[in-house]
């Protein structure tokens, strides 16, 4: 009487088998075309067209695209891609549905305008979405500072760098750091502390985690390079002094020159070579730095940014 | 042989939304119903006629107990293919022609696709609609739909049909044309399961009958055999103004209508209340005795719980 | 086929007939042959690409409207208009009635889909006086269209076997939005962390997906499709539509038709 235990049973055996094949299929389908539904914004014929077409929703459309832009981005990433070609297209559609979506340009300026691996290598891309973000959001100053760092780190444009930093140092509200910036870049363009500003700036003024967890490798490598030009100027010192090289960073620390053990910003002991140099012990962990490798050292295809937190 | 058989079949629904309340459509019934008979299946409204057949048919599922039909579990297709059901106030496919419906089922049923038109055509024939095959159900009206519904239940040559509530809907030509037909089904050797709650349809047509109230089988048997229990009564009719009080006394309850009365009294009183009647020089008309009604049974069967539940509300 | 299946099927396709459901192709051609001559008109080498877009997305809008709207009352109606009383009672297994319902109303859409079809192809015709040999895909991108209805309707059906109409086409039109971004949904979930990372990615894998399925723009600009994706689509749509449609049996197997 009750209902047919066999229909039963094989309905419920068949449902369990399609939902497991159905996710197989899914996975297979992702590696059959990855990235296809990405390169629809190829096909787009323009942002504004995709805006009207978005029946209003396009709030909810453009935090769809900005997810699209940061999964390409970090799928990419993750694969040591050197092509981002579809970076730039996601982010002015994002931005365009969404003008006011700060933390888009923000991504923009930190991935889309540095060189491969570490982004997509478009830094005129990057000006023009800035430009556009401030147009539509003037008195946010996070855009002008984001602008002025383009210049500054990627195009070496401390010219334009120092308009921009002026520029948002008139905002209501902006970082008092910016006026300081703007100073800088005519006298001191060159010089690591502007360099660790900037980068304090932006780990501290970012809720996105990839942008934070890329400035504090910025950060850190800094302070490795200036670590490891102190160190090896007190080694430099020592062999002058005494007519040899320091076997350790004892010697250093017995002839005072040196208080305590040196550590890098991960909280590693620095390495002393035989031959004189200050070596990290682990390299790889510190993507941007441009001392303390050992001599022919290939960086990682993939550059290691460790988490905020 | 048994046609159908159901063992204490029994239908708890959980009503409410949020807080599921159980509510009794039907007690353990257990009950026989033998090949060959018409079985009547009397209630009032709501009293789990038709929580019943869903449950002989398959459609809902019992909380407890179980049936045979033609000794075979009630949703064993082969058993399927040997009753037909006729729903109560039947609805069809209003979109397709009486003919195509029927051939639609027939199909369903597993009548063979060559027999399928002149059967349908049969049919129609056989429920008086053999103008209206080819027309939309949708302009039925509602006896001509209880018509298609007989014609769908019979269609397949059933050896039991099921009927609930076959005379409502339909007009007194109607009505006569279905008790026709449900004898002719008996006759054709068939078992027919009936429900109503009109009791003269009963009363006409079944071999025994069972009453349902409240989800609870009250009495079972051949009608013969429930009227005897009450007691029998004539008629008396006579002519002249008045009534003696010997009559009155013998319980009698005159009616007087010009120069007629009339009065019924128990069997057993009717000799001394012919007596009566000569020793006062009345002229008798008639004696007429009063065969127990089902209608008296059902009334009485009925009636001690519908004080009970008057009483608790 | 049982032969049940096919008659509740050939039965099913015989209402939607009579209930004047290929009435919308009428609106089809309206709306093609307006479009191709206005595209006529402003001819700036795009006119394929505009009949192409369109067209295809007119076909799967029109279809996948079709599919909720007939099938959110396939069973619901039946039960509501107690039409099943007499079907069920028949020698006819519940699964084989929705098995027949599901054969019923694909097969609507299908012989929808291909008028639409003729439809779309003859206004590609007339805009470009010719065919190309890349014209070829737009009979995937067709058949990919037709997936999409196989799925969307064993949902309708698998929603109206235990809810009201009303209340099926919500939940069965909301799947097919989810499901057009079912994509951005395991992207959510991928950025997301513990149990709504869990969550997310389950439900991103539960949800249908469109996505792989529509390839109306890629074909508009004349790029192949790889046979790879043909059949990955194909094994995909027709175990999630088993899926729906087991789904709807286990249900419908165990309700009491009141």
């Amino acid at each position: 009487m009750k209902a047919s235990r066999q229909t039963t049973l094989i309905a419920s055996i068949l449902l369990v088998a399609c939902l497991g094949g159905s996710v197989l299929l899914l996975r297979g389908l992702d590696r059959v075309r990855s990235g296809a539904t990405l390169e629809e914004v190829l096909y787009v014929p323009s942002p504004q067209a995709l805006k009207r077409m978005s029946l209003g929703y396009d709030g909810l459309l453009a935090d769809i695209y900005w997810t699209r832009a940061v999964q390409y981005f970090g799928t990419k990433f993750h694969a040591g891609a050197e092509h981002y070609d579809l970076l730039a297209p996601l982010l002015e559609i994002t931005t365009n549905l969404d003008p006011h979506l700060i933390v888009a340009y923000q991504y923009g300026g930190n991935f889309l305008a540095p060189k491969p691996p570490h982004g997509a290598g478009m830094p005129q891309r990057a000006i023009q979405l800035m430009e556009y973000g401030i147009r539509n959001n003037p008195d946010d100053w996070h855009l002008y500072y984001q602008l002025g760092f383009i210049y500054y780190m990627d195009l070496k444009d401390y010219g334009h760098a120092a308009d921009a930093f002026a520029r948002g140092s008139r905002v209501p509200n902006a970082h008092p750091w910016l006026k300081l910036l703007s100073g800088f870049m005519a006298e001191r363009a060159g010089d690591i502390n502007t360099a660790r500003m900037m980068w304090t700036t932006t780990f501290e003024t970012t809720y996105d985690k990839s942008i934070k967890a890329n400035a504090a490798a910025h950060l850190r490598a800094l302070q490795v390079d200036e670590d490891v030009t102190k160190l090896e100027g007190a080694v430099a010192r020592y062999k002058e002094r005494s007519g040899h090289l320091p076997s350790s960073f004892g010697d250093l620390t017995a002839a005072g020159m040196l208080r305590g053990t040196p550590r890098d910003p991960l909280g590693n002991l620095y390495k002393l070579t035989s031959d004189g140099r200050v070596e990290l012990q682990s390299p790889d962990d510190f993507p941007f730095v441009e001392k303390g490798t050992p001599p022919g050292y290939v960086p990682p295809r993939v550059p290691k940014l460790l988490p905020t937190d | 042989m048994t046609a159908i058989e159901i063992l204490g079949l029994e239908k708890t629904y959980n009503v409410g939304f949020w807080r599921k309340r159980p509510k009794c459509a039907l007690r353990p019934l257990h009950m026989q119903v033998e090949e060959g008979e018409i079985f009547g299946f009397l209630g009032p409204n709501g009293a789990g006629k038709t929580t019943t057949l869903k449950l002989l048919m398959g459609l809902v599922f019992p909380t407890s107990g179980s049936a045979r039909i033609l000794g075979m579990e009630t949703h064993d297709p082969r058993m399927r293919a040997q009753i037909g059901f006729l729903p109560e106030q039947p609805y069809f496919y209003d979109y397709l022609t009486a003919r195509e419906l029927l051939e639609y089922y027939a199909g369903l049923s597993g009548v063979p696709a060559k027999e399928r038109s002149r059967r349908s055509q049969e049919m129609l024939e056989r429920v008086g609609l053999h103008d209206a095959g080819g027309l939309q159900l949708r302009k039925f009206s509602k006896g001509m739909l209880q018509r298609v519904g007989i014609a769908q239940a019979i269609l397949h040559e059933p050896k039991v049909v099921f009927f609930d509530e076959p005379m409502s809907g339909l007009d007194p030509m109607g009505r006569r044309e279905v008790r026709d037909l449900m004898d002719q089904l008996r006759q054709e050797g068939k078992t027919v399961f009936f429900s109503t709650h009109i009791l003269s349809d009963a009363e006409a047509l079944c071999d025994r009958v069972a009453i349902i109230h409240l989800g609870e089988l009250r009495g079972i048997g051949s009608v013969a055999d429930l009227t005897s229990s009450a007691q029998n009564r004539v008629e008396l009719i006579w002519q002249g103004p008045s009534v003696p009080s010997s009559l009155r006394a013998l319980g009698a309850e005159p009616h007087i209508a010009g120069s007629t009365v009339r009065a019924t009294l128990l069997e057993a009183n009717q000799d001394a209340a012919i007596e009566a009647l000569r020793r006062e020089r009345l002229r008798l008309i008639s004696v007429v005795p009063v065969r127990a009604s089902l209608e008296d049974y059902f009334v009485q069967k009925l009636k001690p719980t519908e004080a009970v539940a008057g009483g608790r509300q | 086929m049982n032969s049940r299946i096919g008659l509740i099927a050939s039965n099913t396709f015989r209402e939607a007939v009579r209930d004047r459901v290929l009435y919308n192709l009428i609106a089809f051609a309206l709306l093609m042959s307006g479009a191709a001559i206005l595209v006529g008109q402003i001819s700036i080498d795009i006119e394929r690409l505009v009949v192409i877009n369109l067209g295809l997305t007119a076909v799967s809008l029109f279809g996948i409207v079709i599919a909720i709207f007939i099938g959110i009352g396939l069973v619901s109606k039946e039960i509501e208009r107690r039409t099943l009383y007499t079907v069920l009672s028949r020698p006819v297994r519940r699964w084989e009635f929705i098995a027949g319902k599901f054969m019923g109303l694909a097969g609507t859409l299908v012989v929808n889909a291909f008028f639409m079809a003729i439809g779309v192809f003859a206004a590609l015709l007339y805009v470009s006086h010719h065919f190309q040999a890349s014209d070829r895909w737009l009979l995937v991108a067709l058949y990919f269209i037709i997936l999409q209805f196989l799925i969307i309707t064993s949902l309708a059906l698998f929603f109206s076997s235990f809810s009201s109409p009303l209340m099926a086409a919500v939940f069965a039109f909301a799947l097919f939005v989810i499901g057009t971004f079912a994509e951005d949904l395991r992207g959510f979930g991928a950025m997301a962390k513990g149990v709504v990372r869990w969550l997310a990615t389950g439900a991103a894998y539960l949800v249908p997906n469109f996505s792989a399925l529509n390839v109306i723009s890629s074909v508009a600009h004349q790029r192949p499709v790889s046979g790879q994706l043909i059949l990955y689509n194909t094994a995909y749509a027709l175990i999630y539509t088993l899926m729906a449609v087991c789904g709807a049996v286990l249900i419908f197997e165990r309700r009491n038709l009141k």
